[in-house]
């Protein structure tokens, strides 16, 4: 396994800028997770490492190789991607021997053999590996796909979205599944979502996009807890953090344009008065939407409140964020 | 709008069956959810209420009539499909107006009524836009338009935001409810999303190879699953599974799961084989002290809580515990459940059993 190093990288198709000056280092053995809405960049930057596209500046190395001029082949990547591609006129196990069946890798069959066991074990798909592909469900495919680049040792593995295509029972094992494959192998993986609860519950390091530039690097927690802008926190937190001006409550520090507040930033029973308009009862927890001086605020509640809609909460902001009228963090 | 009841509907198609002898009731004015995994009936369900198939038996009441074997034409009712069924080359105003045209409106009401409607959705503005360029949301909206336009008895809607990437359907769903909330349509909504359903519904049945499993107000059904199918379907993650083999009898109020002794709530119906305890993970506590041990396998981080995944003797066992508490991959703790949450379930029927703290819920049906 080996260090990713992407140094001033930028990107551009035409007129269109994808990546711009993206510097970001995917240490050894760690699980870094791209994370940005659709045209942020994140595909982009897997590409990069691949080798699939070129930089139009900047440079890419790993292993403390660059990768300046080498192939996708050349690069020791394993690369799964969001629709799944295999062989359909071969079986499930056939599927997952391919990559080390290479010539260069030259692996004994016993080894192959196992290597296919354990793999086809984790991915749940045991019972189908004499199985053409193609009678397989598309999740069974996608496992098949991820299959495939598990079963070889790579430099690095870059995913881009491998869960998506997943029923969310199947996604939720998968995460589990491949962090500790990541946490046990020491292996490294650049993974691309658009899903927080990937980014939040599998990485290491989580990098977020936002039109072509890296705008925070950091563990889950640091992303959450300390975001340097109010696009960093909208990332990330179900239900989302409610932005209302600042000057809503009271004790904005100077220079604050708008009030950050995460549902559990919003503290009940003390401060002043807002009103109950709907309850959402989730059952672990329960939504409050609230009405506060004509403002929208959702947070959440024990799950057998008895409040209803139309009663009176009375709340306060408790450590909240605060953003200038850019969007960054001032406080 | 209307009440709408279901009794002992069934649908065969050839030999399948797709919807076994069902029974429930919609009220006037609910957001009603039909729940349950592809396949299970919901849609064969909705569509019986449109009158898009005929029940092979049982009967339908809408607004206290019955129209079981009636056609769609003659039920009253607003079919939203999964998005964006539009007119593509008429405008917004023209996809709006088209239904009340069609029956015969004259045209100085129609334009009135489509002016109400298009208030109501907030796309007065948008009007005379061919749907062409329309965004997804306003498409959705005029979409909406061309069923409220015709002041129909009940929406009955098929995953209508199926189609939608997760933040923008976050947004819709909100919308939608609201638009509920202020119009009080009585409203059936077809999905797979169990959070959607907790969401959005004042009911929920819960389907499962065409039988309705469970019926009842969310936080009910979360709390108390009347199967194992609906304390694993509803909850995310589901419920923890502790099977184990045993005898649990009248007026019991502990279960033995091999050495450990659990309390639960007092039982009100004995079983004995094999059985199942259901904790949800929320209810499940990492404490040093208790004697029941489980080796942590995983944590993964969620903001304000951590969900971690221990093996237990009983399989895994996953606990929803705040994000500021440390675990350590590897390490063995103790495992404590609360009590009055738990559920017993018994395998041979895949019922709960009855106690006394989930009896009012389940004796409801």
């Amino acid at each position: 396994m080996a260090e990713v190093i992407l140094d001033n990288v930028s990107k551009s198709f035409g007129t269109n800028t994808a990546l711009a000056d993206v510097s970001m280092t995917v240490p050894d053995g760690s699980f870094v997770v791209l994370l940005g809405p659709t045209g942020a960049g994140k595909t982009t930057t897997l590409r990069m490492v691949s080798g699939l596209d070129k930089p139009s500046k900047g440079s890419v190395s790993i292993g403390g190789r660059s990768m300046a001029g080498l192939t996708p082949a050349q690069r020791d990547v394993a690369m799964v991607f969001q629709q799944y591609s295999l062989y359909p006129h071969l079986t499930v196990r056939e599927n997952l021997e391919f990559p080390l069946k290479s010539p260069i890798l030259r692996t004994p069959k016993a080894e192959i053999a196992r290597k296919v066991g354990e793999v086809a074990e984790i991915l749940q798909i045991s019972h189908k590996l004499d199985n053409k592909a193609t009678a397989l469900s598309g999740g069974e495919m996608q496992r098949v796909s991820i299959g495939r680049a598990l079963v070889r040792n790579p430099a690095v593995y870059l995913m881009d979205e491998p869960l998506s295509s997943l029923d969310a029972k199947l996604r939720s094992d998968l995460r589990i599944e491949l962090k500790s494959i990541q946490a046990n192998s020491g292996a490294t993986i650049l993974y691309v979502t658009h899903d927080q609860v990937e980014a939040m519950t599998m990485a290491t390091h989580v990098g977020v996009l936002d039109k072509g530039r890296l705008v925070q690097f950091g563990t889950p927690r640091e992303i959450y807890e300390n975001p340097v802008s109010i696009y960093v926190a909208s990332r990330l937190g179900q239900p989302r953090i409610n932005l209302v001006p600042a000057d809503v409550f009271g004790g904005a520090p100077e220079g604050a344009a708008t009030i950050g507040l995460r549902p559990e930033q919003i503290m009940q029973g003390e401060g002043e008065e807002s009103f109950v308009e709907r309850v959402e009862h989730l059952g672990d927890q329960t939504q409050l939407h609230l009405k506060f001086k004509s403002h929208d605020l959702i947070t959440v509640t024990d799950a057998h409140t008895a409040l209803t809609h139309g009663d009176v909460v009375k709340i306060q902001p408790q450590n909240p964020y605060y953003f200038d009228a850019t969007g960054a963090r001032i406080a | 709008m209307a009440q709408i009841r279901i009794e002992n509907v069934r649908k065969d198609f050839g030999t399948f069956n797709a919807v076994k002898s069902s029974t429930f009731t919609i009220e006037d004015g609910e957001f009603f959810m039909l729940l349950g995994p592809s396949g299970c009936g919901k849609t064969t369900t909705l569509r019986m209420m449109a009158g898009l198939e005929l029940p092979t038996s049982g009967e339908i009441y809408i607004d206290g009539e019955e129209v079981g074997q009636k056609p769609a034409s003659q039920r009253d009712i607003a079919f939203v499909f999964q998005m964006f069924a539009l007119y593509p080359h008429m405008n917004v105003r023209k996809n709006i107006s088209y239904p009340l045209l069609s029956q015969g409106m004259a045209r100085p009401q129609v334009r009135k009524k489509v002016a109400e409607v298009a208030e109501i959705l907030g796309i007065t503005d948008i009007l005379e836009r061919p749907v062409g360029g329309l965004s997804g949301g306003d498409r959705q909206r005029v979409a909406l338009g061309r069923a409220i336009v015709r002041n129909p008895k009940a929406f009955l809607m098929d995953e209508p935001l199926g189609a939608l990437d997760a933040e923008f359907r976050q947004h819709m769903s909100e919308e939608l409810r609201a638009l509920h909330d202020r119009m009080g349509a009585t409203t059936v909504y077809v999905t797979h999303d169990q959070l959607e359903a907790m969401q959005m519904g004042d009911k929920i049945v819960v389907m499962n190879h065409g039988v309705v499993e469970q019926f009842g107000v969310p936080q009910d059904i979360y709390d108390w699953p009347a199967t194992r199918f609906v304390a694993q379907f509803i909850g995310s993650p589901s419920m923890n599974f502790l099977e184990f083999n045993g005898t649990v009898g009248n007026g019991a109020e502990h279960v033995s799961l091999g050495e450990t002794r659990f309390a639960v709530p007092r039982q009100l119906a004995g079983a004995s084989g094999a059985l199942t305890l259901g904790v949800r993970p929320e209810h499940v506590h990492l404490s040093d002290a208790a004697s029941y041990r489980g080796e942590i396998i995983a944590s993964e981080y969620l903001g304000t809580t951590q969900i971690v995944t221990l093996k237990t003797a009983h399989g895994q066992v996953k606990a929803r515990i705040p994000s500021h508490v440390p675990v350590q991959v590897g390490e063995s703790t103790g495992l404590d459940f609360d009590a009055r949450t738990l559920s017993v379930f018994d395998n041979a029927s895949n019922l709960a059993l009855i106690s006394e703290t989930n009896r009012e819920v389940l004796d409801h049906g």
